[in-house]
This record gives structure tokens, sequence and C-alpha cells, in this order.
């Protein structure tokens, strides 16, 4: 591993700061994932239904994002030279996702405030935002995936993968409802989310293809002996999460016809495992590397010293903000009621 | 395309984005304060206007920081988009700050302003106060680490430069104490502080007043009204005073940004205030200039003979002068205009007693004035932004960083494209932000008392 016989605390610590790093990119993906997917979603509402959708998301959509901005200031402190790299060949879609994201979090605000008559207007730009957002960063992924390559295909492959993870959004927002809802509301969501399940399938099996296609290391690392055995439960539990997920979605209308609400939030958790799966797997293939086969962790690292007072901060700080997420979750589980103030 | 320079189509784009975002924390640093302190009223007296004006005003943050977050996002990519450079090298400095900002401020204003706008039907009135302190705090805290590292790069020490594996000289912490408390944070870190208190008086001063001649004549909007004016009387002064303070800092470390500041070309003793004057770069002199004789150094060495550096002595390492030299005078002169319309209101209502609406109805135009002012610490807030940071030119870090040695090497077209994207989103959000405001204000958004239950 380019030499690096990890042997005092100083090479451990990138190996730590890209630990950090990932799990905040996961969390963000995640939880905001779900936030953009009830965006995407809100035009296939009814009126009457898209305030209850926009109060199944109000209280949390604003720190959901802030796992975005920890996941990029640690790559920008952490990492400066992967950091420049990496938004750099990003520079368009990143403007694009941030206008979208902008669009987003404000109507989002103005919507509730706005006079009556300009909702319809906001509502529409609270979906447009929300699915510029993910479809910028579907085409990130892609490109990232690919290590920025630039040829038709690699751009060709990017444009895919910016129509599959708005799916997998609306397949988080649609369980997210699921779970928030109730009613005629809850039943629609049932079949927002199977459609998109279809879509993120599809995603999952492009970037597993592609990733060793594009890197022969990668390949090695998933198909040499032993580790063929080895990693075999992960694409084996991601195909039964999968299933499971269908299954669920195929049987709650059913039961939710009999008032019976048991295994509401399996739908939810199960895209969560499906999301989880599919960021180790790709964790796995790029590691120890941040841009695939170019720039290391040690490479891009920034000084020792520098890295120690934020980590220090870091152990002390993320428990803390783990238990007050965890709170505001708390304060506002259970069905979603109209939000005002 | 190509003759126009990258460095200053990255700049215009950073500018265009801070200037954006500036607007907004300006007004929520103070503002949850303000609803902290309205909170706090309500439970001593059981007055329900107080909550009144709480519900109204928390409308106002939120819009407000929804836009501080959005486009704060835009600036953290944006060091990597347009500005690899700076933290390749003053990234050991600039990142741990930046870090800490997102660690203990930023998720702590997040996460609680879920409680603080949705959450008071679940959590009871006591913790519900507990959610706004704490989006209080992390509204200071992250102005804190945002000034201490703007600061920093302004007046730099508490590092030293060494080689890296390349050989580039590159930043490293010596004192993290000297890096946060660098010699002029103190005093930028009062001067927003105090600005937002000023942005957010003439905010509550305009917005009320605008209520108050729509008819919307609640105690509500009267107790703010009265707020409104104790805060502007109490902190434009203070804040002229630092001002003082701020600008006697920077002549001691940043002599060129003063001498543009103060329009002065030649090193002299007993420098000339220059009230007004036209600055020109090719003759390196002032045209149409009305000034003071010896007034500049009194004021700034507290000696009518002191010596006052010009902008000669700083030959190719001064700012532009015309821009940093009016954007000086626009700050101040909108500081004076505010001490006065301040004055005023307080002379005539009289704060310190009962508001009796009859004595605000006498002064019509005095409500117009302050109504038309809503905005007006954006003017002097960005003016000052404008002065401090083209003031720092052409250093990104003084004395460390040239701006133009931090730049990305991105296509011209790409920058100058999402330039304009940027300039059209920031204009409608900025024209539908004060359009909605406008709306809140003429809806009839609390229960408001009959005219003259009050008195």
């Amino acid at each position: 591993m380019s030499g690096h016989a990890l042997q005092s605390f100083n090479d451990w610590l990138p190996v730590i700061f890209a630990a950090v790093m990932g799990l905040a990119i996961l969390a963000y993906v995640i939880l905001d994932g779900f936030d953009l997917g009830i965006g995407i979603l809100l035009p296939l509402a009814d009126d009457g239904d898209k305030d209850l959708m926009v109060s199944a998301i109000g209280p949390f959509w604003d720190a959901n994002e802030t796992w975005l901005v920890l996941g990029v200031g640690v790559l920008l402190v952490a990492f400066p030279l992967a950091h420049g790299v990496i938004l750099g060949a990003l520079y368009l879609p990143v403007a694009i996702m941030l206008v979208g994201l902008i669009l987003r979090g404000v109507s989002f605000d103005f919507r509730s405030k706005a006079p009556e008559p300009e909702r319809p207007r906001w509502n529409r730009l609270f979906a447009l935002g929300s699915l510029i957002a993910a479809m910028a960063q579907g085409y990130m992924l892609g490109r990232y995936v690919l290590g920025f390559e630039q040829s038709a295909t690699a751009y060709g492959f990017a444009a895919l993968i910016a129509l599959c993870l708005p799916s997998g959004y609306m397949l988080l927002g649609g369980t997210w409802l699921i779970l928030k809802c109730e009613g005629a509301l809850q039943l629609r969501a049932v079949v927002w989310s199977r459609r998109a399940l279809i879509g993120v399938a599809l995603g999952v099996l492009l970037i597993s293809l592609a990733t060793p296609w594009v890197s022969s290391r990668i390949a090695e690392k998933w198909f040499s002996l032993p580790y063929l055995f080895l990693l075999m439960p992960i694409p084996l539990t991601t195909l039964l999460v999968f299933f499971i997920t269908d299954r669920s979605l195929r049987r709650l209308p059913e039961r939710l016809g009999k008032q019976n609400a048991y295994g509401d939030w399996v739908p939810f958790a199960a895209s969560v495992g499906i999301f989880m799966l599919a960021f180790y797997g790709l964790a796995y293939s790029v590691f120890p590397f941040l841009v695939i086969d170019q720039i290391d962790l040690w490479q891009a690292a920034s000084a020792p010293e520098s890295l120690k007072v934020i980590l220090y901060g870091t152990l002390f700080v993320l428990p803390v903000i783990v238990a007050y997420s965890w709170y505001t979750f708390r304060v506002f589980k259970g069905k979603t009621g109209l939000l005002h103030y | 395309m190509s003759d126009i320079d990258p460095t200053l189509l990255h700049r215009l784009q950073f500018a265009a984005n801070i200037s954006f975002h500036i607007l907004f924390p300006t007004i929520t640093i103070s503002l949850a304060w303000v609803l902290l302190f309205l909170k706090w009223r309500f439970h001593r007296t059981g007055s329900e206007h107080w909550m009144d004006a709480y519900r109204f005003w928390v409308k106002v943050f939120a819009l407000s920081f929804a836009l501080g977050v959005v486009s704060g996002i835009t600036m953290s990519f944006q060091f990597g988009t347009n500005w690899p450079g700076f933290m390749l090298k003053v990234g050991n400095v600039a990142g741990p700050l930046l870090a800490y900002e997102v660690l203990t401020a930023f998720f702590l204003e997040a996460s609680f302003l879920g409680i603080m706008l949705f959450g008071l039907s679940r959590v009871g009135h006591r913790i519900h106060t507990v959610a706004t302190a704490l989006v209080a705090i992390g509204t200071s805290l992250s102005a804190f680490w945002i000034l201490a590292l703007n600061s920093w790069m302004q007046t730099p020490t508490g590092h030293e430069m060494r080689p890296d594996a390349t050989g580039q000289l590159v930043a490293h912490v010596v004192s993290w104490s000297a890096v946060i408390f660098n010699p002029s944070f103190p005093y930028r870190m009062l001067h927003m502080l105090v600005a937002s208190g000023i942005t957010s008086a003439f905010l509550i001063l305009g917005i009320s007043a605008y209520r108050w001649l729509q008819q919307q004549r609640g105690t509500d909007v009267q107790v703010m009204l009265r707020l409104g004016a104790w805060m502007a009387v109490l902190l434009v002064p203070t804040q002229m005073l630092l001002g003082d303070l701020h600008g006697l800092n920077t002549l001691r470390h940043q002599p060129a940004k003063l001498a543009a500041m103060e329009g002065i070309w030649e090193t002299t003793n007993g420098a000339d205030a220059v009230l007004l004057a036209w600055p020109d770069a090719k003759t390196r002199s002032n045209h149409y200039e009305v000034a003071i004789p010896n007034l500049a150094s009194f004021y700034l060495t507290h000696d009518w003979q002191g010596e006052i550096k010009g902008l000669n002595d700083f030959p190719d390492t001064h700012p532009p002068v015309a821009p940093v030299f009016f954007a000086f005078r626009i700050m101040v002169g909108m500081g004076v205009l505010m001490l006065l319309t301040g004055l005023y209101a307080f002379w005539r209502w009289k704060p310190w007693r009962r508001l009796d609406p009859a004595r605000l109805d006498q002064y019509p135009k005095l409500l117009r004035v302050l109504a038309w002012m809503s905005f007006s610490g954006w003017i002097a807030t960005l003016a000052g932004w404008y002065v401090t940071e083209i003031g720092r030119q052409p250093w990104l870090v003084t004395g460390i960083l040239r701006t133009e040695d931090a730049r990305a090497t991105i296509p011209t077209p790409m920058v100058l494209s999402t330039l304009l994207i940027y300039l059209a989103v920031y204009m409608f959000l900025l024209i539908a932000y004060i359009g909605v405001i406008r709306h809140l204000a003429r809806k009839q958004t609390t229960v408001a008392m009959p005219t003259g239950a009050t008195s």
C-alpha cells in the first residue's frame, strides 16, 4: 500500500481522517438523501399532501445538510491536495449542485411564508432544486468512479449515474414518508418507492461493474483468491437487502389496509442498508486512494500537527453532535403533523 | 475572452458569493440574541406580546438563516474550486479553524434550529428557550472562528514557514493562541458583532415602522420599536469608538491599507483628512480634493504633526486605492446617517417610557425614513468588508501568499459562466427575500390589540 507500513501514529492520521470523511459523506447521503428525495417526489403529490411532505423533513433538513459541509470540510482541511484536484475536475457539476442546493434550501423556507398564490411556484422550485442537486451529485459520483477519465464513454457513464442517484434518493424519501405519514399519502409513497427501487438496482449494478473495469488494481482486490470468497458476503447481502426491500414494499399496502402498521419501518431501514453496503463496497475499492490510482491518503494529507489539533476536537465534539442530533430526531419522532410556527 | 484577467474573474466570483453571504449572518448573529431576549421577557412578564414579537421575528430569522446556510455552503466549496493555492500554502492554519467552525458552531445552530422553529409544542417553553440560546451561541461561535481566520489572513502571527517535500514554503503553526488572538482579531471581532447589532437594530426599526404605517399596531410592534431605538442609540456610538480603535490597529499593522482608506499618496507629517476626492492611480494624486489640514495625523496618531506613511512607500504592494477610499467613505457616511436617525428617534419617542401610539403618529416622516432604512446596515457592512478585503490586496494572506498565486487554472469561460449563474440566482433570491419580508410585514400575523387599547 504505497509503501506505508502504518508504523507510527502519524501514519495512521490520514486513515483516521479518511474514515471520518467517509462517515460524514455516508451520513450526508442517507440523511439529506431522504430530504432531496422528498423534494423530487413533491410534484407527484396532491396539493394537500405537499405541506405534509415538507413537514416530514422540516425540522431536520438543515442539520442533515451540515454533514456535506463536514465531509467536504475534512477533505479540504485534511487532504488539501486531493481537494483541489477533485473539486477542480468537478468544477461545473459542483457549481450546478450548489445552485440546486441553494434553490432547494431557500424555497423550502420561502414557500411557507410567501403569499398564498405564489406557493405553487416555490413548490416547483423546491422540486427542481432537489432534482438538480441529486443529478449533479450522481454525475460527480460517476466522474469520480472512473477517475475523471476524459472520454465520451466516461461522460456517458456519469450521465447514466446522474439518472440513478435521484432514484436512490426517491427510494429513501419514499420510505421515509412511509415511516412518517399515514393514509393515502403513505400508500402512494409505497408505489413511488417500488418504482425508485428499479433505478437504484441499475445504479448499484453499473457502479459495481465499472469500478473493477476502470482499474486492474480494484479488479484484483475483488476477484483474486482468497478475497473473492472473503468478500462474497457483500454482494450477497446486498442482493438479500434488495429482496427484503422489495418484498416488504409489496406486502405493506395489504397490511396497511387492515390498519396494521407493523413493519412500516422496514423499507426505510432496508434502503439505508442498500446505501451502506454500496458505500462500503466503493470505499473498499478506492482505499487507500482518494483519486483512484492517482493520489493516495498519505500524499494528500496535511501536516500531522494540524491533523492532531483537529482530531482531538473531533473526538470530543463528534459524539456530542451525534447525541444532540439523536435528541432532535427523538423530539420529532412519530407521525408527522402539519408544522407551523 | 482571453483579455479578461482570470484572477479578477475568480475574485469577482468570490466577492459575489461573500457579498451575498455576509448579508444574512450579519442579521442572524444578533437577531438570535434578540429572540432570546424576547423569550426571556416573555418568561419574566408572562405578557403575550413578547411571544407575538418572537413569532414574527423568528420567521425573519428563519428566512435569513436559510439564505446564510446555503450561500455559506457555496463558500466552503469555492476554496477548492477557485482558490486551491490557499489551502496548499496555509492549510495547516486555516484548516483547523474551519474544521472547528463546522464542528462547534455549524452543527449546533443547524440542529437546534429545528427545535427552535418547530419544537415549541413538543418540548415545552423551557427547552425551547434553551434551543434558542444554543442557536444564538452557535451563530456567535461561527463568527468567532471565521473572524479568527480572516484576521489571521490580515495580520498573520503564531506560524513559521517551513519547506515541504517539494521545497515549497508552507505555513506551520507554532502557537495556536497567537494564531487565533492575532493583533487585529479583537478589533475585527467586536467591529463585526456590533455591525450585526446595528444591522438588526435598523431592520427591527424599519420593519416595525413599516408595520405601524400598515396599521399593524399591536403592543408587539411597539415594544420592537422601543427595543430598536435603544439598540441603535447604544450601538452606533460604540461602533464609532471601535472603528477608531480598529483604524489605529490598521495604521500599525497594515499601513498600506490605511493610506488607501485615507487617500494619502506621499508620506507626510501632519497629514490632511481627505473628506472627498477622486484618487487617480495614474498620476498618483487626488483630484478635486476637499480636506481638513492636519486632521488625519491628529486622529490617527493623536499628534497634529504625526507621520503617516503614504502609498508611494509601498510600490507594487498597495491595494487599488479608489475602491478602498470610496467604500470607506460610504461606510462612515452610512454610520453618520444611522447615528442621526437613531438619536432623533430616541429623542422623539423617549423609549425609556411606555410608547404612546399618539407620539409615534406625530412623526410620520420619521417612520417612513426608518422604513426606507430597513436594510441600511447591509450597505455599511458591505462597504466595511470591501475596505478590509480589497484593502488587503495584493495579498491573500499578508506577506505570505499573493492572491494571484492561489487561484485555480479553470478555463476562463467556465468561471465566467458560473459567475453569471450565481449572480442571476443571487439577484432573484435577494428580490424574493425582501419581497417575502415585506409580505410578512403587511400580513396580519399576530392577534393585534385594537388601537388605543394599551393607553
